[in-house]
Order: structure tokens, then sequence, then C-alpha cells
């Protein structure tokens, strides 16, 4: 029972999803060409309020649902890292037009072919696994 | 209200509700992150036995793939209930940007036949690049710690500069591929 909040909150975000159109792909095409302030607008108005509501809930030292404190883990200094690993989600992220969040939204709306990147995500996260110790960090 | 449901939402309704979802998320006791995903379903199918990486307590990362199935429901929901009309409203720019790209109809679904139609998927140049695309999403999120939802969102939201060099890394990956390596694709 305890997993069904987490499901509605799916099931929101699954919608929003759907409704401002990010999980099209010509949606990433045209925010990387910058023909339109569409998806701008909807990462800068999410980071904006994010920013404000994160702030408050630090201040405030709100607790959760379960009554712990919230914390939010600082991430560790680097930037090949970042930038290196970035970059190659980029590249993807614009090849195929999906990013780890919509790739499952759009599972639910039946694009089948979806399942093909997917399943190549499993497997690019699998070789970092593997590779991890080699790749500088 | 029925109108509203049915018409594509502006980047300022869904801007607030996507933050909304993280801060549920956070209240829960969870974070925003959608790649995390990816390594525990490599979990869950047996790669901990290859890959000491993947030897983590999954079960403690249900939460997450309920948020996941929630929102395979949710894409299910809005896209057979809410959305009459697929089309996509394009910039002029863009629409005639791939036009000259060889793409028909850009815009008029959400997904492009020449890159997810049934021709391509039963081609190996077509598969190869959802294939590759895949891989590169996945290797490089799990490689900078995070994707649009951990970093461009969480992270920033939460003022941290890796998150600002990891984005900044998206789009020159992002802008790369467009603007360079597009035209030898299409």
């Amino acid at each position: 029972m305890k997993y069904i909040k987490y499901i509605l909150a799916g099931i929101l975000f699954g919608i929003v999803m759907v409704k401002a159109e990010t999980i099209s792909w010509f949606r990433i095409y045209e925010m990387f060409q910058f023909d339109a302030f569409h998806m701008y607008g909807i990462i800068g108005s999410t980071v904006v309020i994010g920013i404000i509501g994160t702030y408050l809930l630090k201040k405030n030292k709100v607790k959760n649902i379960y009554g712990e404190p919230i914390e939010f883990a600082p991430k560790n200094f680097s930037v090949a890292r970042y930038l290196i690993g970035g970059i190659i989600f980029g590249l993807g992220w614009a090849l195929v037009g999906a990013c780890p969040g919509p790739m499952f939204v759009l599972l639910g709306t039946g694009f089948l072919p979806i399942l093909i990147v997917i399943f190549g995500a499993l497997v690019g996260t699998f070789l970092y696994g593997a590779l991890k110790s080699r790749l500088p960090h | 209200m029925i109108n509203f449901l049915l018409e594509p939402w502006p980047w300022y309704v869904a801007g607030p509700i996507i933050s909304i979802v993280m801060f549920l998320l956070i209240y829960f006791g969870g974070s925003f992150g959608m790649s995390s995903n990816l390594r525990t379903m490599c979990s869950i199918g047996g790669a901990g036995k290859f890959v000491d990486f993947f030897k983590i307590d999954w079960k403690s990362q249900l939460w997450n793939l309920a948020f996941v199935l929630g929102s395979i429901i949710g894409g299910f929901i809005a896209y057979k209930f809410m959305t009459p009309d697929v089309s996509i409203q394009l910039s002029e720019a863009t629409i005639s940007k791939l036009s000259e790209l060889g793409f028909t109809n850009p815009g008029s679904q959400y997904l492009p036949e020449e890159i997810f139609g049934m021709e391509q998927i039963t081609s190996i140049s077509g598969l190869a690049i959802l294939l590759i695309g895949g891989i590169l999403v996945g290797f490089g999120t799990r490689y900078a710690g995070g994707c649009t939802s951990g970093h461009a969102i969480s992270g920033l939201s939460n003022l941290q500069l890796p998150s600002l060099i990891a984005v900044v890394g998206f789009f020159i990956g992002g802008l790369l591929m467009v603007h360079i390596i597009f035209p030898f694709i299409y």
C-alpha cells in the first residue's frame, strides 16, 4: 500500500509529460535548434520554483511524510565525470529524442519501438557499471 | 476545464506541475531522478552477478520503480483520453529544417516515422540508431550521475555546481548531434 503514493505521483508526471509534449522527439529537436521557447520555459520554470521550494524546505527544516528530516545530499565535485558523461547523454538524448523519464511515458502511450531505446539504455547502464573503474571520474 | 484538459499544456502550466512532482517525491522520502531506475532494473535482472556496481539493495529502490509504473499509466491515460489531436504545433523554422532533412509532415504526430516507423525498426540502420541512442543515454546518464530530472531539475534546484556542469554537457552533446551529426545521418 505504501507504494500507491509514488504510483500516483508517477501518473501526474506521465500526464504532464504527454500534455506538454515533452515526450515528443520533435520538441527535443526544436529545443536544440533554439527555435522555440517551449522546452526552456518548462525546464526554467520548474527550476525557478524548485530553487525557491528547496530553499524553503531547508530553511524551515521540513520533515517528510515519515517524520524524518529531508536531506539534500551534495554531489561530489568533478569536472570530467559530469562533462564527459553529460556530453554522451546529450548525444543520445538528441538522437532518440527521449531521456529516461519520457522513455517510460512513451511506452505507456503505446509507441512500442521505444522498447528498443529502453533496452539500449539498460545496456548502456550495464556497460558503465562494467567500465566504471577505467573511466576518469 | 474540459477544454483545458484536452488541449496541449503551455510551459507555464507544465513547469510548476513538474516541480510539484519533484516536491511530492521529496516529501514521500525519495527524490526526483529517473535514471537510477535503469541501474535498479539491471540489478533486478541479475547484473550484480557480473559487476559489483549492480550489487545494491534494489528493494530500497522499489518506490522509484512504483513511480516509473505510474508514469507509464499516466502516459497511457493522457495519450488515450486527453489527446484528441496528436499533432505538435512546431515552430515554422523547425518544420522547414526537418523538411530539408527529408522528414515528411514534421509534427503531425508525437514521434517521426523516419526514426520510429515500422520500416525503420525492421532495418539494420534504423535499429542501430535507436539502440545506439539508448546506449548513449544509459551510459552517459550513469557516468554523469543523473539525467534531466536528477541534474537539470533536482540538482539545479539545489544549486549544485556539478549539475550545472552536467547540464552544459547535455547541451554540448545535443547541439553536436543535431547540428553536426544529423546532416550525416539524414
